[in-house]
Order: C-alpha cells, then structure tokens, then sequence
C-alpha cells in the first residue's frame, strides 16, 4: 500500500485506523507513511475508510489556519478526506502477506475468503473430523498481533516432529516446502501477516498431548495464539469426550461455534476431498 | 468464519451475541447455492437482525468511495440489509447477526423447515446455541470450541478494547481505532451508536455486532478498563 504524498494531508485518521499500527505521521515530511515493514497489505486503510475527494491544497490551508488558532478539529475518523491511498502491484513473496491479511482475498489453495479452510463448519457434509477424532485450528496473530512465517514455523516444526496430520486444503500447508517436517519455503519466512491457521487432525487420545505441546513452544513464538478444537457430535448432539478432557486441563469453555447439521451433499463427490497431508494420526 | 468464533468474553456477556450463518461447501452443495445464499438472508429479517453480511461483499454498514463533504453533518447510519441481499452474487459464506436468544432461535427453527441444504452454524456461547438447537429440535452435528487467547498476551489490549475488535475476527478493526472510539464516547464528542458505526464500516463480512458494540460502549464511558 502507498500514500501519496501528494494528496495527504497528515489529518491523522489513518494512524488509528491501521490493524498493525504501521501508519504514522511524518514529522519531517508532515505526510502520513507506511511502515512497509510492519504493513501486512490487509488493504483496511483503503477499503475499510470512507474517501472524499478534497482539494488537498484547499484542506493543507484550512488546516494551517484552525491549527494557529488552535482549534481542535472534529472530522469523521473513518474518512480520507483526499483518497490518498493507492494499493501496489504485489509481487511474491511480498502478495502472501495480502493473501494472508485481507479477508476478501480467496485463498488460490482453499477457494475460502479469509485464513482458514471451512473446519468444522461443513463437516455435516465433509466428514472431515469424524466420531473419536479432534481437529485443531492454532492461530497466529490474531487479534492484533501479526505474525511473521519464521514465528509459524516453529509451531508447525514442533507438530510434525510429533507426527501429525495437517490439513492439506489449508493456506498455510499449502506454502511448506516439506510438509513431513512442517518446513515453510523459505522466501516467505521474512513476511508479516495479520494472522494464519494451522489445522491438524488427530485422534482424541492424543487430546492433551497436543494442547501440551502448543503449551511447550508458544513461549519461543513471538505472538498471541487462539486455540480452537473441533469435534464430532454423538447422535444425541453431545460432547461426552473432548469437553471433558478441555476442561481438565484447565479451559473454562465459553464460546463454540456449533454446526447443526442441516447440510445435504447435492454434487457427486470428489474423492479428493478430505486428503490430509502426512500420516493420519 | 472462524472469525467469529475467538470473540473475547465469558459465556454470559454474549446473551446478545447471536450470529448465525450459512456456508456452502466447496464440491458439495455449492452449485446453485446463490439463491439459496439469498433466501437465507431473506428469511432472518422477520427476526429483526442487527447486521447481515457476506465474506464477499460486507455487511449492512459499508464505508462510501465518494462521500460528500456535508455528509460529515448528515451521516447515513441506518444498516442497509437489502444492499447485502442483493449482493451476494457468488457462493460465500452469509451471516445474520442477533441481539436476543429468541430471536435466534425462531430464525433457527425458521431455517430448518426451509430445508435449504446448506451447512448452517451458529456462533455463540456454548449454552446458547444448545439451546438453539433444543427449541428447533435439532441435535447438534459438531462443535468447534474456542479455547481464548494464548502465549505472548501481553501484547493485547484491554479487556474492552478486546471485545470491541474481536467482533471482526478478521483483525480489521484496529486496537488504535477501538481505543480512540471508547475516549470519544467517554468524551462526549460522539455517541455509542455513532462510535460503533465507524468500526462496522470495517468488518468486511458483516458480523460486526453493533448492540454489544454499543453496550460495550456505555460501560466503557462509565468505567474504562
């Protein structure tokens, strides 16, 4: 993303608005900048704030002038007087960071808007974890965070020295160069995203083995990380198994989002469909 | 849409947090499941939502590529649900988004005699979306726990800071943004609805919840964590 110096007008609204807090204003140059840095190109700046189209001369005066007689300005925080904002033509390995941070983007690997793959969200029509299975979405950077490939790596190094499955219609396995030993390629390690998720699949006794080993490595991952546990259902609509051993390991569960079922399969289907990439533990 | 499920709060502050949301899956049921996408959507606004949505296009509050400069006087904040409706041009996941139980589950009840084919989930806490299910007598088919925020969470904000911006749990809505909404509110320079309004404008799928946005809002301007 760039700013063009010549339209802004360094009213400030920007600085706020940015997820990453990577816009700020120039004092030298007294115009609002990009941190490209710390930019993850989630294109909020651009899509997310209203423009007007100001004369940019015209608002730089006006605002000289309520400046020396100190007058506190009260615009709308969510515009951009001057549409200033101009997106980059992304090229790799710097697109992944949109890929990974602008939620209207589909992922090439997945067809889903957003990080993730549809979970447990269709799994009344995907079987994707079945009755005694646990699926495990471990997110990064989120919320707030960010989060830079060579962090995400650690955790997905730690995973597969422990044999798990991960899911390969997901983003983030979708960019390791070995999945068997959850190496990402190496010409993204150094990009920034907003947040990605790393889904594996396991059987339920290996529960708390898992939770232990995310518990073990997120103190060397320099980011916040959101835990989620998708199940099965008994034919009752009951969890019987995996609340049980959450909550004995200390989680006070709050919120979930609960599939109901009502999906029907109205294509043939793909027998590719479910492929977990490594062993199925 | 796993954005919707790492929402920060304990199970009773989301007693008007209801999102509920239709997805079609990709090889299974995605063919033909625009107009569907369309009926969905219809049918929640008997049930009085307070923002629908697609993953495509938005939600009901959308930000404007050309305002008018008097619009800063006269700001449009009315959701506009039809917008959404007749957007939805492309299979996506779609979502109306409740402030009350009942709500929820008449529009839940609703959903199941249509019948529709589409993977149907509901976001909230664990007791609530039961008790979703057991009015419209449906057992549960899965569930995918949230287990909160992990590892280096000195990085986050507080705690109502938090609850503001996790409602976009795609991360648009900045910790700076929500802070700055929260001081304005608390300094009278705007009021919760209008505060809230401006990070809706953010949420690019339209789950923002703007009544615990707003409720947020006025026990912030009292009490700020």
């Amino acid at each position: 993303m760039n700013i063009n110096p010549n339209k802004c007008v360094a009213c400030g609204n920007c600085t706020y608005v940015c997820p990453m807090g990577a816009i700020y204003v120039d004092p030298v140059i007294k115009r609002a900048t990009i941190d490209r840095n710390e930019c993850v190109e989630c294109f909020t700046c651009f899509h997310g704030m209203s423009q007007e189209h100001l004369n940019p001369t015209l608002v730089r005066g006006m605002r000289k002038i309520f400046q020396m007689m100190r007058l506190r300005f009260d615009p709308e925080p969510d515009v951009c007087p001057t549409a200033a904002f101009e997106p980059d033509e992304l090229v790799w390995p710097r697109v992944v960071r949109r890929a990974f941070s602008d939620p209207r983007v589909p992922h090439e690997s997945t067809g889903v808007q957003g990080r993730g793959t549809e979970e447990v969200k269709t799994n009344d029509v995907s079987g994707r974890v079945k009755e005694g299975e646990v699926g495990f979405t471990i997110e990064f950077g989120r919320p707030g965070v960010g989060v830079w490939f060579y962090e995400i790596q650690k955790m997905t190094s730690a995973l597969a020295r422990a044999g798990v499955s991960f899911e390969k219609k997901n983003p983030i396995t979708s960019l390791m160069s070995d999945v068997p030993t959850g190496t990402l390629r190496e010409d993204i390690l150094n990009e920034k995203i907003m947040s990605a998720i790393v889904e594996i699949k396991v059987t339920v006794d290996r529960t708390e083995e898992i939770i232990n080993l995310v518990r073990e490595v997120e103190p060397q991952v320099d980011t916040v990380i959101a835990l989620g546990v998708g199940v099965r259902c008994d034919s009752m609509g009951e969890d019987t198994v995996v609340a049980p051993i959450l909550e004995r390991l200390g989680y006070n569960l709050e919120r979930a989002k609960t599939n109901i079922g009502l999906g029907k399969i109205t294509q043939p289907e793909s027998p590719k469909q479910e492929e977990m990439a490594g062993a199925i533990m | 849409m796993t954005n919707t499920l790492h929402r920060y709060g304990n199970s009773a502050s989301f007693y008007d947090d209801f999102v509920v949301f239709a997805i079609p899956s990709r090889g299974k049921n995605d063919k033909g499941s625009v107009p569907k996408l369309k009926q969905f959507l219809e049918m929640a606004l008997p049930f009085k939502p307070v923002n629908l949505g697609d993953a495509i296009h938005g939600g009901a509050l959308r930000p404007c590529r050309d305002m008018h400069p008097t619009s800063h006087w006269n700001r449009d904040m009315t959701p506009d649900f039809r917008a959404v409706i007749d957007g939805v041009d492309a299979p996506t996941t779609v979502a109306a988004v409740f402030d009350s139980r009942v709500s929820a589950e008449d529009f839940v009840k609703t959903v199941k005699k249509a019948d529709l084919g589409l993977c149907v989930n509901i976001s909230t806490s664990i007791d609530g979306a039961e008790q979703c299910c057991h009015a419209a007598g449906i057992p549960r088919h899965s569930v995918g726990y949230s287990l909160g925020f992990q590892g280096k969470t000195e990085k986050l904000p507080n705690t109502q800071v938090l609850m503001l911006t996790t409602m976009c749990g795609h991360g648009m809505i900045g910790t700076s943004m929500a802070k700055k909404m929260i001081d304005w509110v608390k300094e009278g320079r705007r009021t919760p609805e209008q505060a809230t309004t401006y990070m809706a404008r953010f949420c690019s799928c339209g789950v923002y919840n703007p009544a615990r946005a707003k409720r947020i809002l006025e026990d912030a301007r009292h009490n700020t964590k």
